[in-house]
């Protein structure tokens, strides 16, 4: 909904209070960097791919956010680096480079508001750690949604939303929500141990 | 492919002169092997080779025939017209034409019983190709499969067959009948007019010179035309796939330029190509009235000569007519044989393929599996040259849970292919309850295990029926039970048609998790004494992700089980943790002693809580 997909049935949603529905469409969509549940690329080269966020993108920028979203190790074990070829619909890379090629396509946009729709889960929790040390730096200025279902992916956020079959079931930091969120602490329950949740 | 390609170019007559072919890499040898294919039905053969040629040449006798009945009209004509004898001879012309429509109908009989006859063999045949072709895929190693797409041995099995019987059925005697055809018509030609045959001839060679001269030129457009066909669909495709990117990252007005481009191009080579091959048909047709004409003009001047008679000019003119089409089918006939033999190659090369090693012939039969697995320097590569596992031994005693970790790509599912031998290990033995598991057959061996994965699997049957394919010989409420033991039941319950709902054949009348519980339910009711699961539960939501973590751990009880684990806690409680990296196991303990060798291992547990140490 919120880079009005879809426009909300009832209610309005606010960004830098003015309402999404009252900003031209072309600014709300620069103004966010949305990474897909699947990481979807198009052919061309990787450096097009990242340009794509920002056509007017530095190569310095791009090599930054690769590196922000742990791609840079596996393009420059590509002998043609940023130029690797990608064939139509990313077919030859691996689900998990795909993923971390769109969310650098999405860092290179520098947006407001970033948007990670179940970005991180065909990431090993290794990658994924770091990924969310290094992104946790870059984009200290802008807001960050994470939509996840892995605990560990979310536990350090500011504000938890916990959706169950389409209402909200609970709102509010981690541990808030473990003493007060049933839903929540079941999910965080079935991943991780009670003291890895503290 | 190029079959596709080529059918998208409307060529008119004389169509097959210029298109590309599949070549196979042995015509000859596979022909011969097809051939072996058609010896068990000689005899039908035989017999539908005989009509094809007989009805050709019934067919082929007619303008002659039909010539004489106009000579005649014509010589009653001009005896009438200069008031000598009476009128035409209408006797003999009946006779004439009675005799035509009888050589007409035997034709026709003819080519009817031969494609009835060859329709019959041509399909027995496929029918055994189709056979061997389902009998060996069950004997094929999944290396196999692992190595080629599914689209390769589906068009395999599908298309390779189809275009194996077309050819059979329809090629074959249209070859026959083609050269028959074209052997009679010249013969015929020659025996009205050697000069008038000649100057067809001569007609014939110009239009094919045209021919080929334009086909060359529009060949060019025609690839142009399928190349930019092909990057429009992919631009379509890639844009239509990747819309909500395209729109967030205002690339709709960019998306939108290039689809222009491409269309401009696809517009300037399908332009040319279409108007160079619809030229085709006026130069051609402009090319045979000439031809006609100027036999006409002979064929008049012989006639007035008295060389021959006003019906053979008739005659010649009909037999010019029905001169082109055997050319042509023979050309497209002799292409058609060209990728009928790259497909019959295909089929041949897969029914060559190297079969799984053969069961042993005396097989161990355990009365009763207690879940002992010892691995004893294994070694094991997808490819022969290249081994991933190198010497790993390890002894699992019955009841233990061994948990596979690393990261992703590592290749945890390898032990399990191993294990259930999928493939074949390169060298050392894998035990169970002490008997190497090559002397179990397969069949036994894998009912020992029990899988529950990520992917589901269930076919379009009911639910009943799908838990029941863990074993077929249990009763409904035995079925039921499992399905409460496995949270099922509950759901089950709710389903439109509870237990006998049936499944559709996409599962897609299920959700991911209910496929998942379904699939657990089923391995309860096999009680398979060695588990293999693997706990990956994404785009599942949490309560049910909560119901089948319940159910697993229910399943794990008391049996020997390889998990392919993400919780922690399984990992944690594991009797034994294997780890995985690059394809090899690199550690193995379990969680205490892993962590204190400070290890692989300990990097990988620790980098999930980066933040908090």
């Amino acid at each position: 909904m919120l880079p009005r997909f879809y426009d909300v049935t009832e209610g309005e949603i606010l960004i830098d209070g003015i309402d999404i529905r009252n900003w031209p469409l072309k600014k709300l969509r620069d103004m966010i960097g949305f990474v897909p549940q699947k990481g979807i690329l198009f052919s061309g080269t990787i450096e097009s791919n990242l340009k794509y966020g920002d056509r007017g993108a530095s190569d310095e920028e791009v090599e930054e956010a690769a590196r922000t979203a742990q791609a840079e190790e596996f393009i420059s074990s590509r002998p043609e680096g940023f130029q690797t070829e990608i064939s139509q619909g990313g077919q030859n890379v691996s689900g998990g480079q795909k993923q971390r090629l769109s969310i650098a396509r999405a860092l290179v946009k520098k947006a407001s508001v970033n948007v990670f729709d179940d970005s991180f889960s065909a990431l090993d929790f290794k990658t994924d750690a770091k990924l969310r040390a290094a992104l946790k730096e870059k984009t200290k200025d802008s807001a960050t949604i994470l939509v996840a279902q892995r605990i560990s992916t979310i536990m350090n956020a500011d504000q938890i939303i916990v959706l169950d079959q389409g209402r909200i079931a609970g709102k509010g930091p981690h541990r808030e929500l473990m003493k007060t969120c049933e839903v929540y602490r079941e999910i965080a329950l079935s991943q991780l141990s009670e003291e890895e949740l503290k | 492919m190029s079959e596709k390609k080529s059918s998208g170019m409307p060529m008119g007559r004389g169509g097959g002169l210029g298109q590309k072919t599949e070549k196979a890499k042995n015509f000859k040898g596979t022909m011969l092997h097809l051939a072996t294919y058609l010896k068990p039905y000689k005899i039908s053969v035989i017999i539908v080779l005989l009509f094809a040629c007989c009805s050709s040449v019934f067919s082929i006798a007619g303008p002659k025939i039909l010539g004489k009945a106009t000579t005649k009209l014509y010589e009653g004509l001009i005896a009438w017209a200069m008031g000598t004898g009476l009128l035409t001879d209408f006797r003999y012309i009946r006779n004439r034409l009675l005799l035509l429509v009888v050589l007409y109908v035997v034709s026709a009989l003819f080519s009817y019983l031969q494609s009835y006859i060859m329709s019959g063999v041509s399909m027995k045949i496929t029918y055994e190709l189709r056979k061997n072709i389902s009998e060996k895929m069950n004997r094929l190693p999944l290396n196999y499969y692992d190595t080629r797409t599914h689209g390769e041995i589906l068009s395999r099995i599908t298309n390779d067959v189809d275009t194996v019987n077309q050819t059979l059925n329809q090629s074959l005697t249209q070859m026959i009948t083609s050269v028959t055809t074209l052997i009679g018509i010249v013969v015929m030609m020659l025996s009205i007019s050697i000069r008038m045959t000649l100057v067809a001839v001569l007609v014939l060679f110009v239009s094919m010179g045209l021919i080929v001269t334009v086909v060359k030129k529009s060949q060019k457009f025609f690839a142009q035309q399928q190349k930019s066909l092909g990057n429009l669909n992919g631009h379509i495709e890639e844009i239509y796939a990747g819309h909500h990117v395209v729109q967030i990252f205002n690339g709709e007005k960019e998306a939108i330029e290039k689809f222009r481009l491409i269309n401009d191009k696809l517009f300037g080579s399908a332009w040319k190509s279409q108007f160079l091959s619809g030229m085709m048909m006026p130069i051609m047709s402009f090319v045979s009235n000439l031809g006609f004409v100027c036999v006409c003009l002979l064929g008049g001047y012989l006639t007035v000569k008295k060389v021959i008679e006003i019906g053979d000019v008739q005659a010649f003119i009909q037999y010019m007519r029905s001169f082109m089409q055997p050319i042509s089918q023979i050309a497209n006939v002799s292409n058609t044989l060209q990728s009928t033999a790259a497909a019959a190659e295909r089929v041949f090369e897969f029914l060559a393929e190297e079969d799984e090693i053969r069961e042993t012939e005396s097989p161990v039969v355990l009365n009763q599996v207690h879940g002992n697995v010892e691995f004893k320097n294994v070694c094991f590569g997808y490819q022969p040259d290249t081994t991933i596992i190198n010497h790993f031994s390890s002894q699992i005693d019955a009841g233990q849970t061994v948990a596979i970790v690393g990261p992703t790509g590592a290749g945890k599912t390898t032990v399990v292919k191993l294990l259930m031998r999928f493939y074949e290990l390169n060298s050392g033995q894998i035990l169970i309850d002490g008997h190497d598991s090559l002397t179990f057959t397969r069949r036994d061996l894998r009912s020992m295990f029990g899988m529950v994965l990520q992917e589901t699997w269930l076919y379009n049957a009911t639910v009943m029926d799908n838990i029941r394919y863990g074993n077929f010989d249990k009763s409904d409420e035995e079925v039921i039970s499992a399905a409460k033991a496995a949270h099922c039941d509950e759901f089950i319950r709710t389903l439109p048609g509870g237990y006998h709902m049936v499944i559709n054949e996409e599962s897609s009348n299920l959700s991911q998790g209910q496929k998942q519980l379904l699939t657990i339910a089923r391995t309860i009711l096999a009680d398979p004494k060695i588990l293999i699961l693997d706990e990956a539960t994404s785009s599942i939501d949490t309560r049910t992700e909560v119901f089948i973590q319940k159910a697993m751990d229910k399943l794990m009880k008391n049996r020997t089980s390889f998990v392919i684990a993400h919780r922690l806690s399984t990992i944690r409680d594991a009797d034994m943790i294997l780890v995985m990296k690059d394809g090899d196991i690199i550690e193995q303990g379990n969680h205490e002693t892993l962590l204190e060798k400070r290890g692989f291992y300990s990097d990988l547990y620790h980098s999930q809580f980066a933040e908090q140490s």
